[in-house]
Parts: C-alpha cells; structure tokens; sequence
C-alpha cells in the first residue's frame, strides 16, 4: 500500500480506516511502503510512485485524486479498472453519477473513491461583516465585489486573504465557475467552452478586481496564513477548500459564531469537488488482498470512520450523517443534492500537465495582474491539452 | 618493455575512473543530447477516450521550440539578472571581510566562523526562512524586512522583493545566495592572503607604498587566479541554483523561474522528458561556454610555468 498520509488528521483517518481493514480482512495486513518519503503534499511520494511504476514495481494499491489526475495512470496503462468492486459496493445507487462520470475512462471505472472536499467554499469572519454593515450573503461576484469595497471602507486594509501560486489557481476556478455556471465551467475541460470566450475574460477581469482587494502573498505561500487573517480579522474572507475547517478547530473558533461559510458568490448548488481514490495497479503483487483493501475503503464502515477522523465527506451518499459536526453535515447535504463540478487545482478536472500549465499562467497574471494575457495563455494552454 | 613497465600500471590505476567517469558522466551527457532531439508524443485523455497527439517534432526544430517561447526567454533573463549580482556581490563582500580579516583582528576565528557558518545551513532550509524574511506583505500584515523596515520609520523603503513585477526583481533572489556563499569565496581570498609571504609587504613598505598601494600593487594581482576560480565556482553554482528558488518560490512561479526551476516543471509536472532534454543540454552549453576558457588558460599556464 502507498499513501502519504502520514500526519495529522489524514494520518488519524488513514489508522481509523486500517482498523475498520483489519477488523473485516483479519488475515490480511496493511504496510504503508510510502513512509519514508512521505510530506511535502505527496510530491516527493507522488516522484517515488511513477518511479516505482515505471519500473514495474507497483504497490499492492496507492493513493490518486479521483478524476484527470489519475488519468496520467491509466493513459499509461498503470492502473487496472476496477468496474466489479464498484457494482459490488452498489454503484451507481450508493455513488453519486456525476461523481463516477468523473472516473470513468473508455467505459471503465479506475478507483474507489474514499472521501470528498469541496472547494467552493468562502470562509468569513462575521465580526468583520457586521462592522463593515453587511448582512446578506451576496448572490454573485459582482455583489461580492460590493461587498469587500463596504469592507475596506471599514477601515480593514485586505478584505479577501490570498496565499502562493495554487491558492490563486483555487480561488479563479471558482470564480470561473460563478460566471460560466455548473455546465460551461464542465465544457472547458472537453472542448466545448472555449477558454477565450466572454465568461473566462469576465472573470479574468474579476481576478483582477478581486486581488485589488487582497494581501500581496509570493508564489511559494501556503494556505494556512490567509486562513488566520480570516481568524484574526485582517481580512473578512477567504476561499479554502473545506479542509480550512482544521485549522479553524486548531485556532478553537466556534462554528458559525467566530467563524462562517457559504459557497463561492453564484456557485450556490453547485459542489465543486475533489476526491481521494484508491486504486489497483497493473501487475500489483496481491491483487485479491489490494481488492480487499478497496472494498472496505469503499463501504460504510470504512468511508464513515476515515472521514470522521479525517475531517472530509464520505463519497457514498447512504452514510448516515447524524454523527458528523455541523460543517461537515452541511457538505454531506449539499453533495447529495447539488449539481457536482471538478476542481482545477486538485486535479479532479485537468491532469498533471495541464494543471501545470494553468498554474504558471496564473503566477504570470498574479504578478502583472494583465487579465488580457491570462486569458490568451489559458487558451493556449487548453489548446496544448485538448486541441 | 620497460617502457612498457613506466606507463602500465599508472593506466591500469586510472582505468576505473576513466571507464565509470566515461559511462556515467560523459555517456550520460550523450544520451541527455540523444534524448532532445527525439521526437515524442503525449496521450491523454478527452471526453473520456484515450487520444494520442504530437508533442515534439524532434531534431533541432525542438531547440527552436525551446528558445523561441517567451516564458524560457524570460527565464534566461532571470539567470543572468540572478548570476551577475550574485557574482558582484559574493566578491564583493568575499574580499572586503577577507581584507578586514587578513588586517589582523582580534578574535579572527569567531569572525571567520560566523561568516562561514551560512555554508553550513542547506539551501531548502535557508530558503524556508528567506521566503519569510523575503515576504511581499505590506502594511498592518508586513513581516519579515518589511516589519524590519516598519519598526525602524522606513516604511517607505517597504518593497515586494523578488516578488515584485520588474525586469530586476531577481537581484532579490541573490540576497539570500549572496548570504550563503559570501563566506566560502572569503576563505578562498583568506588562504589567498595568506600564501603571500610578508617580506613583500616589509619590501613595499620600505620602498615608500602606502597600504592602498601594496594592496592595489603587491597583493591584488597575485590574487587573480583565486579570483578567477571564485568566479568560475560561484558562477556555476548560480546556473545550476534550483533549492534556494524552489524553496523560496514554490514549483510554478513565474517571476523566479529559471531554467533548472522550468526544467523541473517540464520533466515531472508535464512528464516532457524531450523538453527538459532541450533545457539541460542549453544549461550545459551554457555553462560550458563560462567553464571551458577557464580550463584552457589554467592549463596553457601551468604548461608556461612548467
């Protein structure tokens, strides 16, 4: 098994999930062989793992974002579909279709997906909302823009909080999806919304207007710091995938009273997501125990403690949700019943290349803040990928 | 056969070195060329089916490809910003401390460990607290100089560092090199010093030379071939520099990229083994350009002198 959760709460759901493992497939043991070189966000495992796969010496299972990202695997024929434990865990009934669509490659589907983040999810400070007099959540960028001048004129310096390169990456495809909407946000990844069309130039120009608003932040930061100028009322906003939950349990913030969310300005029904997925490598030494590991990873018991533990949501729509705190019930609703759109930065709509690709155009425009060639470097982009 | 006998068994020492360093070095940079000119494809995946499309059409066309895009240009322009204020500046400051140094201060050694010690410290972790010290927040958020600056009432000369959108904003990224490594081009200036015996100086001094002038006359000019291989030293390093910017700038910044950090993108990120190919083969043309006059004059003077 490969998987760099070796820290903190992924650590802590990846040991309840082995529990509940261990407990169904007693005579089967599970030995992380990605301990060594786990941290830095998966990168160094992640070089590791395609070293190890193209020496044909693949792990029994490993860890992938579901969606493009793991289409860099199968494109190489380095993962097997795994079609039979999805029906076998229920399919379609238990896993929402617009979620397998995602994961679906010439009619195969290539993983078990463990959990789920949402990415389009606005973190405030509400102290700092009612000092700037604002009450209503706003309906669209453009309300929203409104809004962050109110909070300047308050007196706060930096309404919105950013950080490095994929922060920024994060907080446009947001932006993309409030103007486009669920399904022409969906067709810039297959080809049928152009990259320069008049939705992607508006929100471009909303970028621009949206860091006129922000911290200065260099490429290199992380999300943690922009998340404590929410905390610390330095800023009244920030864009986070739900996992900026943590760091508000960290900082002993009360859910909905020092600290509330609501989904990115006209993104409302909609749940971006991301997903971990588990998979099963071509030539994997033990494949029935690695298909073992996959159904628990993919049933109740499983999804339900890991996520607990972890912080996400379970993939499965038919985990009780009684037991999970307030944000995470909330998400559990909304990802049952929203429209479903993939994110750009964590690899659920693009793969590796292209999310490279978006991420160098996005630091360019972030230091010269010239949405023009942002706009016709997305396209070239997209053109080099999808053409 | 006694010729024979004077030359065997040197060879047969040298042989290993010549066959590793012939495979690993030198058959490795070949293959490194082989590999950028070929031509390759890329498969992905559209509208859920697998397509296969043309990446690179392989031959020189590739090195055009390569040159020709403005992001690489762009880089090769930071490479030559970064490499000539790092070169000023650990000369610089390598010869003042140097000097300070050799003019007999008390507690020499602490001196000159404190100015080694940078050396010590790996570049990802110096690049950790650069990135924090180097910090583009301003105002109420400022840390790092600019909180420096603040608390100091020069708020004014509160910058966006290497961060900054301007041709010259990796001279910021020199800063933190310049720390490292002043330190090592000192001890080189130091031993340098101390090679030349002091009857010159007593010489000069009974000749009437001021102490600018014996530095200027006597001591400068035997220091330039130690001049000349910090310079060369320093100015690889500074070509093949990738820890400090990726520590500081993270994997896809576009105002520190330089071809090692763009090189990284391309081989792991975009999985573009022939591109990174075209990269390392223009760095190496590149260095090579810096390194082999200097191998021809150190070797045409040792033959003048022996």
């Amino acid at each position: 098994m490969f998987t760099w959760w070796a820290d903190g709460s992924e650590k802590v759901g990846l040991d309840a999930l082995v529990e509940v493992f261990n407990a169904q497939y007693p005579d089967l043991t599970f030995v992380n062989l990605a301990v060594a070189v786990a941290g830095g966000a998966g990168s160094n495992a992640k070089a590791k793992l395609a070293s190890d796969l193209e020496n044909d010496n693949p792990p029994d299972s490993f860890q992938g974002h579901a969606g493009a990202e793991l289409t860099d695997y199968i494109v190489n024929e380095q993962i097997e579909p795994v079609n039979d434990i999805i029906d076998e865990l229920g399919g379609a009934s238990v896993f929402p279709q617009d979620l397998l669509d995602r994961i679906t490659v010439g009619g195969d589907i290539f993983s078990v997906p463990s959990n789920i983040h949402r990415s389009n999810v606005v973190w405030a400070n509400p102290a700092v909302l009612e000092e700037a007099g604002i009450t209503e959540i706003p309906a669209d960028i453009d309300a929203w823009l409104a809004d962050m001048q109110k909070v300047k004129d308050s007196g706060v310096e930096t309404p919105l909080s950013v950080g490095g390169t994929w922060t920024i990456v994060h907080l446009f495809e947001n932006v993309l999806l409030a103007n486009l909407g669920a399904d022409d946000y969906a067709g810039l990844f297959d080809g049928s919304t152009a990259w320069d069309s008049e939705g992607v130039t508006k929100s471009a120009e909303d970028m621009v207007k949206l860091l006129g608003f922000a911290n200065n932040a260099s490429d290199g930061d992380d999300w943690v710091a922009p998340t404590d100028m929410v905390i610390d009322g330095t800023a009244a906003y920030n864009v986070m995938g739900d996992w900026a939950v943590g760091q508000f349990n960290e900082r002993d913030q009360v859910d909905n009273e020092d600290y509330v969310y609501f989904p990115v300005p006209g993104t409302d029904g909609v749940f971006n997501f991301l997903a971990d997925s588990f998979t099963l490598p071509v030539g994997a030494p033990n494949p029935e125990g690695a298909k073992d590991w996959l159904r628990t990873a993919g049933s109740v018991d499983g999804q339900k403690a890991f996520n607990l533990a972890k912080g996400s949501i379970p993939a499965r729509t038919d985990v009780p949700s009684d037991d999970f705190p307030a944000y995470q019930q909330s998400a559990i609703e909304s990802f049952g019943s929203d429209t479903i759109a993939s994110s750009i930065a964590h690899g659920s709509a693009v793969n590796l290349a292209w999310l490279d690709d978006i991420s160098t155009a996005t630091a360019k425009f972030y230091s010269g803040k010239d949405a023009a060639t942002f706009v016709a470097d997305l396209t070239a982009a997209a053109q080099n990928h999808i053409g | 056969m006694s010729r024979v006998k004077t030359w065997l068994p040197g060879l047969a020492l040298v042989t290993p070195s010549i066959i590793l360093i012939g495979v690993f070095v030198y058959g490795l940079i070949g293959q490194n060329i082989w590999n950028s000119l070929n031509s390759s494809t890329r498969r992905a995946v559209v509208n859920q089916e697998i397509v296969e499309r043309p990446l690179h059409d392989g031959g020189y066309a590739n090195y055009v490809k390569l040159l020709s895009t403005a992001d690489y240009q762009h880089a090769l322009w930071n490479l030559l910003v970064l490499t000539a204020v790092f070169l000023i500046g650990t000369m610089f400051f390598g010869l003042l401390w140097a000097v300070l140094l050799e003019k007999g201060v008390k507690a020499e050694g602490v001196f000159r460990s404190i100015y080694l010690f940078p050396m010590a410290v790996s570049m990802i972790a110096a690049g950790i607290v650069w990135r924090w010290l180097l910090s583009p927040q301003q105002g109420g958020q400022a840390i790092g100089l600019n909180q420096l600056l603040q608390r100091l009432g020069l708020d004014a000369l509160q910058s966006s560092w290497w961060s900054a959108d301007s041709r010259w904003n990796m001279a910021w990224m020199a800063v933190p090199a310049i720390w490292q490594l002043s330190g090592y081009v000192m001890a080189l200036f130091l031993a340098g010093f101390r090679g030349i015996s002091d009857d010159q100086r007593e010489a000069a001094r009974i000749d009437g030379a001021s102490e600018f002038k014996i530095y200027r006359h006597v001591l400068f000019p035997q220091l330039s071939p130690i001049a000349l291989s910090a310079l060369i030293i320093i100015g690889h390093m500074s070509m093949k520099m990738f820890d400090l910017i990726y520590a500081l700038a993270g994997p896809n910044s576009y105002v520190a990229s330089v071809p090692t950090t763009l090189m990284w993108t391309q081989m792991f990120n975009q999985g573009d083994r022939v591109m990174a190919a075209v990269n390392a083969t223009v760095l190496l043309a590149i260095v090579a350009v810096l390194v082999v006059p200097y191998l021809i004059y150190t070797n045409r003077t040792e033959r003048n002198q022996g």
